[in-house]
């Protein structure tokens, strides 16, 4: 388990100002460039002093501005990974691996090394240097060397950034692993949502110094918290809409949105005039032939461009609005001509 | 024509023996330096060449405390520490602070990490390092032992034989001396200067 309550202020005046806890598994920082994800990594690792607050790690305090009590990096087993590794080149895969047990007795390093060595078959390789090996086992090792020390807390700190597909997925299959063998929290800091999805047991969305939200993944997709976090996460429709209509009765509203009016759920706490932003996935709206007037909430959209993904199509329409259908949809839909796009009621959120 | 050899070698050996023996506390005070604002990396070289030559007047004069060449090799010392100092200081900056940040979260200390992480890292510009202070303590120092009418036994330092070989109108003696002299001067920087194009991988 880790606790993190920290706040520090950097002579440019950026604040970093976070709060989180995190257990056994992947959670995730995800958040743009320079929103304090590297930042929050360091002062857990001991290389950045928080002005306040308090670092637990496995319920030890390693960190605690008002008990003056500041461990430094060494001391708090803290496995790193940072981008591109920093593998010691001047050391081979095994000496590598020794470094991080100096401190052990001789017998232990030893069988340690071995078991670890065989366990991310890396024995092969064991008296090359790092330059000397596939980028496959320079990934092994450096996940070897990070967890060999039994730490407390496993930090990685956008490791996978730039690699190639297939190496991404080694890598996080190396990740997944290390969760399940160590029993131990991993942060994972990443500006992929796709890796935030595919490894994230939870997900603190980060920005200029805050987190946002948090929790698990799929909840941040299926109800982001604020305008912020949707155009984050960077997946949703957003249309600026002024509420007309609320019947809390029949749980329904209605709301201009340019020259449409569309029908959506009741929005509590929101009044008529309000502005709001309404939030629809892509894959939520469904699209049909135009034929004849559109039923409510059907919008005919001039398409301006399509977008071949590996297991679905994109279409972007007229007014920002995406709409990603599965090829065999896309497929059923593409002689068409004109289109209207469908907005299911219940598929709005308010923000 | 006769060429007396003893100036070359004692002016190689008080160059060799100074610039090993400024290692240590170079590197040292290079690591002590890391941290601080270039300024106090250039005060670390102020000591000009001809302070050397006084210190040595100082060591080995008719009051000095110290005979023979180990003045003069007091007296480089005085050159080359600064000289260690300054180069080693860049040549650790020049070490990608992700290896030592991993090495600290490995559970290494400052030390280790120095010993193990940084200077491994930084041994070949360490390795120019050492060829520069080499040359400079052979030429500069030597030039500056030489105003200060520095004298060991029998023997000068290279320059001061230079001077009277050209004086007394022994100028092949001369003419050889320098050939030799320039030659170890640009073998040492050929050597270390290599190693820079010829870096590990990292």
């Amino acid at each position: 388990m880790i606790e993190v309550r920290i706040r520090k202020v950097f002579a440019s005046g950026f604040a970093l100002d976070v709060e989180f806890r995190a257990g056994p598994g992947i959670a995730v920082l995800f958040g743009p460039g320079g929103a304090g994800k590297t930042l929050t990594l360091d002062a857990v690792a001991g290389f950045l002093q928080p002005d306040e607050g308090r670092i637990l790690l496995d319920d030890r305090i390693v960190f605690d501005a008002a008990a003056r009590v500041n461990l430094p990096p060494r001391a708090r087993r803290c496995g790193y990974l940072l981008p591109g590794y920093a593998l010691f080149p001047h050391l081979t895969v095994r000496q590598n691996l020794f470094f991080a047990l100096k401190h052990r007795p001789r017998l232990e390093r030893h069988r340690r090394v071995n078991d670890t060595l065989e366990r991310f078959r890396l024995t092969e390789s064991a008296g090359r240097r790092p330059h000397e090996v596939s980028p496959g086992e320079r990934q092994r090792l450096a996940v070897a060397r990070a967890v060999i020390g039994e730490p407390r807390v496993l930090l990685v700190d956008d490791a996978a950034a730039g690699l190639e597909t297939p190496l991404r997925a080694g890598f996080h299959a190396l990740l997944r692993q290390a969760r399940q063998d160590h029993d131990i929290p991993v942060l994972l800091v990443t500006r992929n949502l796709r890796e935030c999805f595919d490894l994230g047991d939870a997900a603190l969305v980060l920005r200029e110094g805050r987190i946002l939200q948090s929790g698990a993944p799929r909840t941040l997709a299926e109800r982001p918290a604020s305008l912020e976090v949707a155009r984050l996460l960077g997946v949703f429709n957003l249309l600026p809409v002024e509420i007309a209509e609320l019947d809390p009765q029949r749980n329904s509203s209605r709301v201009r949105w340019g020259e449409h009016v569309l029908v959506g759920p009741y929005y509590p706490g929101k009044f008529r005039g309000d502005r709001v932003w309404l939030c629809v996935r892509p894959d939520q709206l469904r699209l049909l032939p135009r034929q004849g007037r559109p039923s409510p909430n059907q919008v005919p959209l001039e398409l301006l461009r399509t977008v071949e993904l590996p297991h679905s199509v994109r279409l972007e329409f007229a007014s920002e609005v995406v709409v990603e259908l599965s090829r065999a949809e896309f497929e059923r839909q593409k002689q068409g001509r004109e289109w209207l796009v469908e907005f299911p009621p219940q598929a709005f959120k308010a923000l | 024509m006769t060429v007396d050899w003893f100036p070359l070698w004692l002016s190689l050996r008080v160059a060799a023996v100074a610039t090993v023996l400024s290692l240590v506390p170079g590197l040292w005070l290079a690591q002590r330096l890391r941290r601080g604002p270039d300024g106090h990396a250039a005060v670390a070289v102020v000591p000009p060449a001809v302070l050397c030559g006084y210190l040595a007047v100082l060591l080995a004069g008719e009051r000095g405390w110290v005979v023979g060449w180990t003045a003069a090799v007091l007296a480089a010392l005085c050159e080359a520490v600064p000289l260690v100092a300054l180069l080693g200081r860049a040549a650790l900056a020049s070490v990608e602070g992700s290896y030592k940040r991993v090495a600290q979260s490995l559970g290494a200390p400052g030390w280790r990490v120095f010993w193990r992480v940084s200077l491994p890292l930084a041994r070949w510009p360490i390795l120019v390092a050492v060829g520069l202070v080499f040359s400079r303590v052979l030429g500069e120092v030597g030039l500056a032992l030489l105003v200060a009418g520095f004298a060991l036994g029998r023997g000068d330092v290279l320059d001061e034989t230079l001077r009277r070989a050209v004086e007394s109108g022994d100028g092949g003696a001369a003419r050889i001396l320098v050939v030799a002299i320039s030659a170890v001067l640009m073998v040492a920087l050929a050597l270390t200067g290599s190693r820079i194009t010829r870096q590990a991988p990292k």
